[in-house]
C-alpha cells in the first residue's frame, strides 16, 4: 500500500523535476519526497485515530490503576502506560505531581515518564514503515526494558528523598489526601472528533518543522555521504563510537517523528545498527528543555542521576546490539 | 470582577486558554481577572494532572484542553 509513495516521488523526481536516479542529487530528492509524502500521510491517520481512541482513555484512570496495583506489575504498567499514551512533555511535571500524590513510587512514575517520550503511536507506526518491524520491535522492547529497569533503579536508591520538599510532603502524605475518583462525563462522537480534530493540528503544528527537518537531513545523508563512509569511519569496531553517538543526541534536541527518517537513512549507509538506535534514542529522549521543567519537581542531584543513567542505558544498548549484530 | 486561574506550565495550549478566556470575557462584558498559573505547587493544589485547567474563584471547571467558547461563556455568567 505504502508503495504509491515510491511511485509518487518517482514521477515527480525523475519526470516532472527531470532528475537522474544515479544522481547524488536524484537519490537525494527522491528520498525527501518520498519519505515527507509518506509521513505526513501516516501522521495525519494515525494521530487522528488514536486521538478518538484517547479521548475515552484519561490519565485519571492511568493513576488509579498504578496506585492500586502490585509494585512489580507497577514498572511494567508504567512503562507500558508510557508507552501507549502519548502526550506533551508540558504535562510532564502535573501528570508527575499526580501520580506522586497518589501515593505512586518514584521509580514507577519515571517508568512512565522515561517510557513516553521513547516510545508512541507516531514513532512504532514510522518505524514499520520505515526501517522494518524487526527493528520496531527491538526499539520498543528496549525502549520498555529502559524504562522499567530505571524506574526499579530509582526507587532502589530512594529516589523520593530527591524530590523537591513540597513534591516529597505531597508523596508521603498521600495517604491522607485520598485521591475522590473524578466523574468523566461520555463524550459523543462528535465531541470525540472534535477532541480527534484538535490533538492532529496541535501535533502537526509541533512535529510539521521536525519531519522536514528530519527527512531533509536524510535525504543529504541519503544523497550526498558515501556509501562505506560511516562503516569505515564509524563502525562497530570502534567501540567509542556509540558514547560518541549518545553524546551527539544530546543537544539535538527532537521527537521521534524527525529522528526516525535520519535513522533509516544513516542504517541504509551501513552505520552499524547499535549506534544507531543509541544515537535515536538520545536525540528523543535526553533532552535539556524537559530536564529544566523537571527541575520544577526535583533537585538538582536527582535530575543529574537520572541524565546519567539515560546516558548509561543508551551506550550499553547501542554496545549491545551491534555485538549482537555482528555475532 | 471574577477571578480566572488559567493552570499549565506555559505550554502554547495554556496561553491560547487565557487569551480566549479574556477575549470572551470582553464580549460578553463580563470583568474578569485571568492570572496564568505556572506553579507546579498551585496544580498540585487542584490535583490537576492534564494542563491547561481552568479555575474560577478558586473552584476547578476545567482541565486536559483549550475549553470551548460556550463552556467559557457558561462559567461567566
Amino acid at each position: 500500500m505504502l508503495s504509491i509513495f515510491t511511485d509518487l516521488a518517482d514521477w515527480l523526481a525523475y519526470v516532472v523535476f527531470g532528475l537522474q536516479p544515479e544522481t547524488k542529487l536524484g537519490g537525494a530528492v527522491h528520498f525527501f519526497i518520498e519519505d515527507t509524502t509518506k509521513i505526513f500521510f501516516l501522521l495525519v491517520l494515525m494521530i487522528y485515530v488514536i486521538a478518538l481512541i484517547r479521548a475515552s482513555l484519561n490519565i485519571e484512570k492511568v493513576r488509579d490503576y498504578l496506585a492500586n496495583n502490585n509494585k512489580f506489575v507497577g514498572y511494567l504498567m508504567g512503562s507500558t502506560f508510557g508507552a501507549i499514551t502519548p502526550f506533551c512533555s508540558c504535562s510532564s511535571i502535573p501528570v508527575f505531581l499526580g501520580f506522586t500524590s497518589a501515593g505512586i513510587p518514584v521509580g514507577i512514575t519515571m517508568s512512565f515518564l522515561l517510557t513516553s517520550p521513547l516510545i508512541n503511536e507516531v514513532a512504532v507506526l514510522l518505524l514499520l514503515s520505515l526501517v522494518g518491524w524487526k527493528i520496531t520491535v527491538m526499539y520498543v522492547l528496549i525502549g520498555m526494558a529502559i524504562g522499567i529497569l530505571g524506574g526499579v533503579f530509582l526507587d532502589l536508591i530512594r529516589a523520593e528523598h530527591m524530590l523537591q520538599p513540597f513534591a516529597l510532603k505531597a508523596y508521603q502524605s498521600a495517604e491522607a489526601a485520598g485521591t475522590e475518583p473524578e466523574e468523566k462525563i461520555k463524550l459523543s462522537f462528535r465531541e470525540r472528533h472534535q477532541f480527534a480534530k484538535e490533538e492532529l493540528i496541535d501535533i502537526l503544528g509541533r512535529v510539521w518543522k521536525w519531519v522536514f527537518i528530519g527527512v531533509g537531513l536524510g535525504a543529504a545523508l541519503h544523497g550526498f555521504v558515501p556509501d562505506s563512509w560511516f562503516e569505515e569511519n564509524l563502525g562497530s569496531g570502534q567501540w567509542w563510537s556509540v558514547p560518541m553517538a549518545v553524546l551527539a543526541g544530546i543537544p539535538l534536541y527532537s521527537n521521534a517523528t524527525g529522528v526516525i527518517p535520519i535513522m533509516e537513512s544513516l542504517i541504509v549507509k551501513g552505520l552499524p545498527l547499535g549506534t544507531t538506535l543509541a544515537f535515536c534514542m538520545s536525540t528523543v529522549a535526553a533532552s535539556f528543555p524537559e530536564f529544566v521543567l523537571l527541575k520544577q519537581v526535583m533537585t538538582w542531584r536527582l535530575l543529574a542521576i537520572i541524565f546519567a543513567l539515560l546516558l548509561v542505558s543508551f551506550s550499553l544498548v547501542g554496545w549491545l546490539v551491534n555485538l549482537v549484530d555482528v555475532l | 470582577m471574577k477571578e480566572v486561574e488559567v493552570l499549565g506550565s506555559g505550554c502554547t495550549k495554556c496561553v491560547k486558554t487565557a487569551e480566549l478566556i479574556q477575549s470572551v470575557a470582553d464580549e460578553c462584558g463580563v470583568e474578569v481577572n485571568v492570572i496564568k498559573q505556572t506553579s507546579p505547587e498551585i496544580m498540585l493544589k487542584y490535583g490537576v494532572m492534564s494542563t491547561p485547567a481552568v479555575a474560577i474563584d478558586k473552584q476547578l471547571v476545567h482541565s486536559g484542553s483549550i475549553p470551548d467558547k460556550k463552556k467559557i461563556e457558561l462559567w461567566l455568567k
